[in-house]
């Protein structure tokens, strides 16, 4: 087993607020492990750290894409963060509304593509084959989703669940090893949650990709994580296979209080 | 309906009170009377009431077809949901279907390339001003069409297109041809400067720090006499000859027509390129959600700062025309007006739409031009024309229709037509 992500005792303060502290996240390959922990607990600042839209105040983040040796990415921009392969989703859907579902999952493969504004213009050889290339795969992407019948229609028109869907098909247009998943299933119902484990578990298999997930609907997490990792005020309190979360006592008061 | 009759009839009797003093009210001052002309009152208040009737009744099947439409919206989400367009939608819409047929495309072109010779000099001149006024919109609807970038200073970057001809021409002796690119260029560095320190700014800020951008480069012209000649401007700006041979006045400003059709082609095959690919694309994402977009691996300095220098180098382009049109340039002809014109047009004609740009310059430019007659009441009209638009379609006329990719592309061709 690889490891893919490896935060080194990663701080986040906010003003006197201390919304993460001193937190250990590991992520091996292939793996898919949920994130959970109570409101406020600092885990989308945590995802925040991880994609650069927030730069810890201390501690590490290194990931190491396959192939390629360990980077820290502290103070990388999100964008560079997405092009080194990580891709994440929103807590509350971020889809670009007035585009078409097709346009975009195209703009999640921008990243992927090198070809200039001039090459547009003149139409050159490799503005058209990475056209070309960016359509195919994209239809590829919204036929998995099972949103190809809507690819020409406005992403804002679509109903709430295939919006969450779009989303993280857009994410996985830029081609990642690791997908951020932030509470994907928030608001749909338990058909379509149903639905969502088994593309997660889908998409890990057959694009070899590592996911990390925040997530709430506790059935959804004890069905597809390999490992769940708990956090309560900024700071880790548990990480282990479902069985081992659901019986620890520290997980149990943190969740319900004391007795 | 009562109610609504109801409602008209309190316009018009508030309308009535407004109006009180500058209608029905004469004061004779030799005569020291006061004339009461109470049939002007009459007048009013029955124009009011139809008025106002007339206007609550489209607003209300506006309403109504909003409704339907959200109504169908939430019934139909399972499989593709038909369009429900309201009248003027369906109108506009087979409007610029329209615009896509090959025939009437060659019939306009033609009509375009035949113009100048069945026209006098000053017909001819109207229209160059017309082209350029699109070129401009379509420059604009880069930086705010596409990318979301309201920008007030865009008036700026043709002030700078202008006096790069005619500096270069006055000092320098260069020409229109080698001035051309150079101008455009500049103003697209311009276009540059402008962006580096706006870039972390969005919406009304951008918008204030863009206008104000604006006012700096016209009272820097303004007041640097030494080398930029100050408010009385730069005279004698030769017009492009034609291969080194001198043309009469008519004869270059048909000449000067031509060279801004090509310019303006050139500019609609560009900028519709630009809109389907991938800066294009980046451009309407940066527009739609900035975290997203960086989200997604796209680089938002770059692509900002291309949009602005891609917006601003038709305006430098355009900047050029103009200087050689009137063959004198000064700081009075880029007030704040020019800016705000260009930005009526994109935002009447709809943001990101290529077509409503050139519908609105012709509306906004050549309109008028030809309602002289009218007089001051033209600007009266231009008001009513926003206020019905706003109520009616904020869209803009022709809404950024999203461009079909071909779903199955052929083996050997992607060629996509919008």
């Amino acid at each position: 087993m690889k490891t893919v992500l490896q935060t080194d005792k990663i701080g986040k303060n906010f003003g006197g607020l201390r919304a993460l502290d001193a937190v250990d996240l590991n992520i091996q390959e292939g793996e898919i492990v949920a994130l959970i922990g109570p409101n406020g607990a600092g885990k989308t600042t945590l995802f925040n750290c991880i994609t650069g839209m927030h730069e810890p105040t201390d501690g590490k983040v290194n990931i190491i894409p396959p192939g390629k040796g360990k980077t820290c990415v502290n103070g990388f921009k999100p964008n560079i963060i997405t092009e080194l392969g990580l891709a994440r989703t929103f807590q509350n859907i971020r889809l670009f509304s007035k585009m078409t579902v097709l346009e975009n999952v195209m703009v999640g493969c921008h990243c992927r593509n090198k070809n200039t504004f001039l090459e547009a213009i003149i139409k050159g050889p490799r503005f058209k084959r990475e056209e070309k290339q960016t359509l195919a795969h994209s239809l590829d992407l919204l036929e998995t989703f099972g949103l190809v019948d809507f690819a020409q229609q406005m992403a804002e028109n679509l109903p709430y669940a295939d919006q969450r869907r779009l989303e993280i098909a857009r994410a996985l247009a830029t081609d990642p090893f690791l997908l951020l998943l932030d509470e994907p299933a928030a608001g749909m119902n338990p058909n379509e949650t149903n639905a969502l484990d088994q593309l997660i578990l889908k998409i890990r298999t057959e694009k070899k990709i590592s996911i990390l997930l925040i997530e709430h609907d506790m059935k959804l997490v004890m069905r597809i994580s390999d490992r769940i990792f708990v956090m309560n005020q900024g700071k880790n309190i548990a990480d282990g296979s479902p069985q081992e979360i659901r019986n620890n006592e520290t997980v149990i008061h943190a969740y319900l209080g004391e007795e | 309906m009562n109610s609504e009759i109801r409602k008209s009839i309190i316009a018009a009797a508030w309308f009535s009170l407004l109006s009180f003093p500058l209608i029905v009210l004469k004061v004779d001052y030799i005569e020291k009377t006061i004339d009461l002309r109470w049939n002007n009152l009459i007048f009013i208040a029955v124009g009011t009431f139809f008025v106002s009737y007339v206007w609550r009744y489209f607003l209300r099947r506006g309403e109504k077809s909003r409704q339907e439409e959200t109504a169908v919206g939430i019934a139909i989400d399972q499989k593709k949901r038909p369009s429900v367009d309201s009248p003027t939608q369906k109108i506009l819409t087979q409007l610029s279907n329209l615009t896509q047929s090959k025939p009437l495309i060659a019939i306009l072109l033609v009509m375009i390339v035949a113009f100048p010779l069945g026209s006098s000099t000053y017909q001819t001149s109207i229209i160059i001003s017309t082209m350029m006024y699109i070129v401009l919109g379509l420059g604009l609807n880069i930086v705010v069409g596409m990318a979301g970038l309201l920008d007030l200073g865009y008036g700026a970057f043709y002030l700078i297109g202008a006096y790069a001809y005619a500096l270069l021409n006055l000092n320098y002796g260069f020409g229109f041809w080698i001035s051309l690119p150079i101008a455009g260029m500049l103003a697209a560095t311009f276009g540059v400067l402008l962006g580096i320190p706006v870039l972390r700014l969005r919406g009304d800020y951008l918008a204030i720090v863009t206008l104000g951008f604006h006012e700096i480069v016209r009272l820097v012209v303004e007041n640097w006499d030494e080398v930029l000649h100050g408010p009385s401007g730069i005279p004698n700006i030769p017009k492009p000859g034609f291969f080194g041979l001198k043309l009469g006045f008519n004869g270059s400003t048909v000449y000067l027509y031509y060279i801004t059709v090509v310019i303006m082609v050139i500019a609609i095959i560009v900028i519709r390129r630009l809109h389907i690919s991938r800066v294009g694309r980046a451009w309407m994402a940066l527009r739609e959600d900035e975290v997203a977009c960086q989200a997604m691996g796209i680089d938002t300095t770059k692509t900002k700062l291309t949009a602005f220098a891609l917006g601003a180098f038709w305006a430098g382009i355009v900047g050029v025309i103009f200087a050689a049109k009137s063959s004198f340039v000064n700081p009075a002809s880029f007030t704040f007006y020019e800016s705000a014109m260009i930005l009526s047009i994109v935002v009447l004609g709809g943001a990101g739409s290529i077509r409503g740009v050139i519908l609105a310059t012709l509306i906004l430019i050549l309109l008028p031009e030809y309602m002289r007659f009218l007089k001051e009441y033209r600007m009266l009209l231009f008001g009513a024309l926003w206020v019905t638009m706003m109520v009616f379609r904020p869209q803009g006329m022709i809404s950024d229709a999203r461009h079909k990719y071909e779903l199955n592309p052929e083996p050997d061709g992607n060629e996509n037509k919008s």
